[in-house]
């Protein structure tokens, strides 16, 4: 079953003569598990399908569920709880608190959640020692490198056992070697059964996903087919 | 590619024999680039020729006929490393001619003709990415490879992104007019060391 379901999105802003039609038609579904990319140039609609699907704004139309639960049926509390619950947000500039250490910012959301300062330290402690960042976990975000911050923005988006991740170009401030171990984390925590959406212009951060959606002027226009086995386009590529 | 000189490399690092470079130059590349045992004979009876290798007298013809780098192979080899490749013109491109013919055609799309190509081109990105997934199977030489590949389909995915954009723009009145004859790259200029 997809845990993100997209139906017949769109999104309107202003009105009459300066009415603009952001989202048109979009239908996606991301199952537990999957990573998806959404490719498409400056004022596509990207940034605005994920704002959409993180419940941070309504759509005009069109119907958005999270695992199973309609977002129209919540009342603004309940999508508040929802969002601390399971839906995990990384965006290009980290937006950590530059007054809290990596191990605050982690178990922030955990306690924001109800959880116990202590026992959300620990467990926030135990999500860096997975994302190899123990030894930083004291240190302000101004202490560490761009590709560090986005480490700990990710193992906050992800604690906790949230179940969707949302990603707004990721890895567009890194360079490519810490870019890549941005979508190798991301699809770490794919593969232990979160779904994730990434929207970015870079072919080389899509190509990490299962599946590959294009988006031009509002609306999907393409994506990508499944993949061949890994060892038969090696095979392929060997005998060519 | 350089064969010839891949084989010089090899030879390079100690005397080898026929069917050791052969193996070791597809380990080398990430078996991507597989080479037929004749070829390494024939390029090697014309290294002999020209001076650059010297095989083992002794042995007969066949796989366990070693040869070893001269003096000479040694100098063209550092000299083939330090020398560019010839980038100076455009190559014809086979996907940018198609982007331009489309320009032209009455009755074609051009957005849709730049997507078939973009999405291919992401999924051909996928499955080299596919195989960077498992870092216990990646050697150096196999991960170089990969890396290289993935630059190259991502920069022509730039390139139709930046056509798209352009075009665009121009249909809506800004910058320059699409033109009504599409320019083809001019014959390729010669610069560089030859092989």
């Amino acid at each position: 079953m997809s845990y993100l379901e997209l139906r017949n999105i769109s999104k309107v802003y202003g009105e009459g003569a300066t009415e603009v039609h952001a989202l048109q038609h979009i239908d996606l579904n991301v199952e537990a598990g999957s990573l998806v990319a959404v490719m498409g140039s400056s004022g596509s609609g990207k940034s605005t399908l994920l704002t959409i699907a993180g419940s941070l704004e309504d759509p005009t139309g069109g119907e958005v569920s999270i695992g199973g639960r309609s977002l129209a049926s919540l009342s603004r509390n309940g999508k508040a709880q929802l969002r601390r619950h399971s839906i995990g947000y990384v965006f290009q500039d980290y937006n950590l608190l530059a007054g809290l250490s990596a191990v605050e910012n982690v178990s922030l959301p955990l306690e924001l959640d109800g959880l116990a300062a202590r026992k959300a330290q620990a467990v926030a402690m135990e999500s860096l020692e997975e994302f190899g960042l123990k030894d930083r976990a004291s240190h302000y975000p101004d202490q560490l490198s761009g590709g560090e911050r986005q480490r700990v923005a990710i193992a906050r988006a992800v604690v906790g056992g949230r179940q969707l991740l949302l990603a707004d170009e990721p890895s567009g401030a890194l360079d490519s070697t810490n870019a890549e171990s941005v979508m190798r984390l991301i699809l770490a925590a794919c593969h232990r059964g979160l779904a994730a959406v990434v929207v970015t212009h870079d072919a080389q951060l899509a190509s990490w996903a299962d599946r590959v959606i294009f988006l031009r002027d509002g609306r999907i226009v393409d994506q990508t087919l499944p993949m061949e086995n890994a060892d038969t386009f090696l095979e392929d590529v060997r005998h060519r | 590619m350089s064969i010839r000189h891949a084989l010089l490399a090899l030879l390079s690092e100690g005397p080898k024999y026929g069917l050791q470079l052969r193996q070791e130059f597809e380990a080398r590349t990430g078996e991507v680039w597989p080479l037929n045992v004749g070829q390494v004979y024939t390029t090697l009876q014309r290294l002999e020729r020209d001076g650059l290798v010297e095989s083992d007298d002794s042995a007969e013809e066949g796989p366990q006929k070693g040869f070893h780098i001269t003096q000479e192979g040694a100098d063209e080899l550092s000299q083939w490393l330090r020398t560019p490749p010839d980038f100076s013109s455009p190559p014809r491109d086979e996907l940018v001619i198609k982007v331009l013919v489309a320009l032209g055609l009455p009755g074609v799309d051009v957005h849709e003709v730049v997507q078939v190509h973009r999405r291919y081109l992401v999924e051909l990105m996928q499955q080299w990415t596919r195989l960077k997934e498992d870092e216990s199977r990646l050697d150096l030489n196999f991960a170089l490879v990969v890396d290289a590949e993935l630059f190259r389909l991502d920069s022509l995915i730039r390139w139709l992104d930046t056509a798209d954009g352009r075009l665009k723009r121009a249909a809506a009145g800004e910058g320059a007019p699409a033109p009504t004859s599409f320019p083809l790259p001019k014959a390729r200029r010669k610069v560089g060391a030859p092989e």
